[in-house]
């Protein structure tokens, strides 16, 4: 038997006025996971981490914390805690202050209190010296920190993150998201994180659940996500992909009318499949040899475009009306810009969503 | 070659700064330094002197110790004390009203409080005399109905304050408002997830952010209530006499310009004195935004 969920919504609903910002979501947070919630902006992330830490309540359904219902427990009455995307530090205020902010409501002693700020500045990254220093005179990065270290010193059994990355300039926010990431690990609390980035979620998460207009549209591990999207809009969201109009053609084959071609399909199709889109990743595209016997799903273009993308390089090919991308290795003897080129991929690789 | 850059920068951006602020410079010159140079020159004159020029004398500010005019002094600042105590007191909730209703409610409640400033201070002023006093609105129109009525509720001290609350009210209003903007919403709700109960928030995080538009607006009601005339001269009718009313009286009546000026020169330092500790707490590029 899977042990208890830390957290759980059961059917919940949030609506502002005539529009349904949070949409019957029923979802499981298990203790000490990491589990990150994407989806394009106005997807009602926010709205649905609100609610869980306390500053907003559900229209409809029910909010759970070890199996006991909160819906109406106030944010100040839960044992969770919040990076905002603003950061919300208290600006008049210095590091220490604001670190030592939530043992304060509490009535920790001021020994205690410092010993405590110092030990959650060091878990996030920053040198004791700023204790003293007016929180406004911090940089994004250090602010960034100061609000980590704020939530760490609270304590809390789960941690919110609502998209606290989004104004970081990439080097750093690569390093903020190992840190945080190795927090998590080393104090092996529940943290649930949102970010509109999918190289965010791929990177920390054990679980992903991927919003779209107030709903879940899938939860599952980043790989499953990535090469089994349940629906184009997952597929898409979680990377470059190719696309493909399809519709049914004798002989259980595919027809696509652009390129003009039969494409065999990755599985025998359903009964009910008429039409469709299939969907190819970039790194699943292969490049054909002229002399390479293949019968199936082979096709060919101008190659018009390269990106090299460090190892990696990206190839653009226009077939008819349709653009191609195929991502390779980079080695010796690769095509150039103008060449003729063949490619295309194995039909196990490719994923069939139908309309 | 860079510094110089620099320094034609440095220039050229100082010099569309004093060029921007020249006409506050000369309606300050004008209006504001030459009097006040005017009335500190006029106040060491001989008693009943009206030129400027003649020979220097504290005589007039001794007359102002020996006769009883720290009488008004008190009164004055008694009176700045209690209308801008009581002025915090109502102002600090309302603007809180305000800045939560948003829309037509704000706009109406806002409209309530600036309409009155469309009409001069003393026919309002009057207006209120007309409606407490003996035979008035209240007193006449409660005697016709039920044959008794309270009196006259002016003439007395009670009734002065009321009416420094009345017109000072929306100089202690906007500056809490401006105060409260200060206090990002999404900031209270950092201090409420980490813990913290609304009288905490409402301390730690609400007063000391706002603080700066409640100083501006309490130092704004004091000083103008310091110099404080119309109220006590129509709903007090002479119950008591401001520091303003014997300025006045000395310029008028009394034909006294030394005099008037000396009480005028203790008045802009008792006023300036409020305004120095005040500004020393108040970051004024903080509170407009300009950093
Ligand atoms: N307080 C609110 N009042 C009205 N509509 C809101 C409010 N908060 C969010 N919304 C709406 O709910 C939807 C979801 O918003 P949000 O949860 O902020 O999305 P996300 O965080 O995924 O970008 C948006 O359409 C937004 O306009
Ligand atoms: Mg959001």
């Amino acid at each position: 038997m899977p042990a208890e969920p830390i957290m759980e919504l059961r059917g919940v609903d949030k609506y502002f006025g005539n529009l349904a910002a949070v949409n019957q979501i029923t979802l499981a947070f298990e203790e000490g996971e990491f589990f990150t919630l994407v989806g394009p902006s106005g997807s009602g992330k926010t709205t649905l981490l609100r609610m869980l830490a306390g500053m907003d309540k559900p229209t409809r359904g029910d909010i759970l914390l070890r199996g006991e219902r909160i819906n109406d427990r106030p944010a100040n009455w839960r044992p969770t805690c919040m990076v905002f995307q603003s950061l919300a530090l208290f600006p008049h205020m210095t590091v220490g202050q604001n670190v030592e902010y939530p043992l304060k409501c509490r009535g920790t002693s001021p020994s205690e209190r410092k010993k405590r700020a110092s030990r959650c500045l060091e878990l996030s990254h920053l040198p004791i010296s700023y204790y003293d220093r007016p929180v406004t005179t911090c940089s994004g990065g250090e602010r960034q920190r100061v609000a980590l270290a704020r939530a760490l010193a609270f304590d809390p059994e789960i941690l919110f993150f609502d998209e606290p990355l989004s104004a970081i300039d990439y080097r750093l926010r690569k390093t903020l998201e190992k840190e945080i990431k190795d927090i998590q690990r080393e104090t092996k609390k529940t943290f649930v994180y949102i970010t509109h980035s999918l190289e965010e979620a791929m990177v920390m998460s054990d679980r992903i659940g991927v919003m779209r207009d107030g709903g879940l549209a899938q939860i599952g591990s980043p790989h499953e996500i990535y090469s089994n999207p349940v629906n184009r809009f997952v597929s898409e969201f979680m990377g470059e992909v190719n696309s493909i109009a399809v519709k049914r053609h004798e002989g259980g084959e595919l027809w696509c009318e652009s390129l003009g071609a039969t494409i065999t399909p990755p599985s025998v199709l359903d009964e009910s499949f008429s039409q469709g889109t299939l969907m190819i990743r970039p790194e699943n595209m292969h490049l054909v040899n002229p002399g390479e016997a293949r019968s199936t799903n082979v096709f060919s273009g101008e190659l018009f475009n390269e990106y090299v993308l460090g190892s990696r390089i990206q190839f653009q090919i226009r077939c008819n009306s349709d653009t191609f991308l195929v991502e390779r290795l980079r080695e010796a003897g690769m095509p150039k810009s103008g060449d003729q080129i063949s490619f295309g991929w194995s039909p196990e690789d490719s994923m069939l969503f139908p309309e | 070659m860079d510094s110089r850059k620099l320094t034609t920068r440095v220039w050229s951006s100082l010099s569309s700064g004093l060029l921007c602020s020249a006409p506050l410079f000369v309606l300050l010159g004008l209006g504001f330094f030459g009097p006040l140079a005017l009335v500190i020159l006029y106040s060491v004159q001989p008693r009943g002197s009206f030129s400027p020029f003649g020979t220097p004398t504290l005589e007039n500010y001794r007359d102002i110790i020996e006769q009883a005019f720290y009488l008004s002094f008190g009164w004055s600042l008694l009176l700045a004390i209690i209308s801008t105590t009581i002025l915090l007191i109502i102002c600090y909730p309302l603007a809180l009203a305000l800045k939560r209703y948003s829309g037509a409610m704000a706009d109406i409640l806002t409209l309530l409080v600036v309409a009155p400033l469309f009409v001069a201070e003393n026919i309002r002023l009057q207006g209120w005399v007309l409606f407490f006093d003996k035979g008035g609105f209240l007193d006449g129109g409660l005697n016709h109905l039920f044959g008794f009525g309270p009196g006259s509720l002016v003439n007395n001290v009670p009734s002065i304050v009321f009416g420094m609350v009345y017109v000072y009210l929306p100089f202690m209003l906007f500056p809490i408002l401006l105060g409260l903007s200060n206090v990002p919403a999404d900031v209270r709700e950092a201090a409420l997830d980490l813990g913290a109960n609304k009288w905490r928030i409402f301390r730690d995080i609400e007063i000391p952010l706002a603080m700066p538009g409640i100083l501006i607006g309490s130092l704004l009601c004091f000083v103008i209530s310091l110099g404080a005339f119309s109220e006590a001269k129509f709903l007090g009718k002479g119950v008591i006499v401001t520091i303003a009313q014997d300025i006045e009286s000395a310029f008028t009546f009394g034909q006294n310009w030394p005099r008037g000026s000396a009480l005028a020169v203790l008045l802009i330092i008792l006023a300036g004195t409020a305004v120095f500790f005040a500004m020393r707490k108040i970051d004024l590029n903080k509170v407009l935004g300009t950093r």
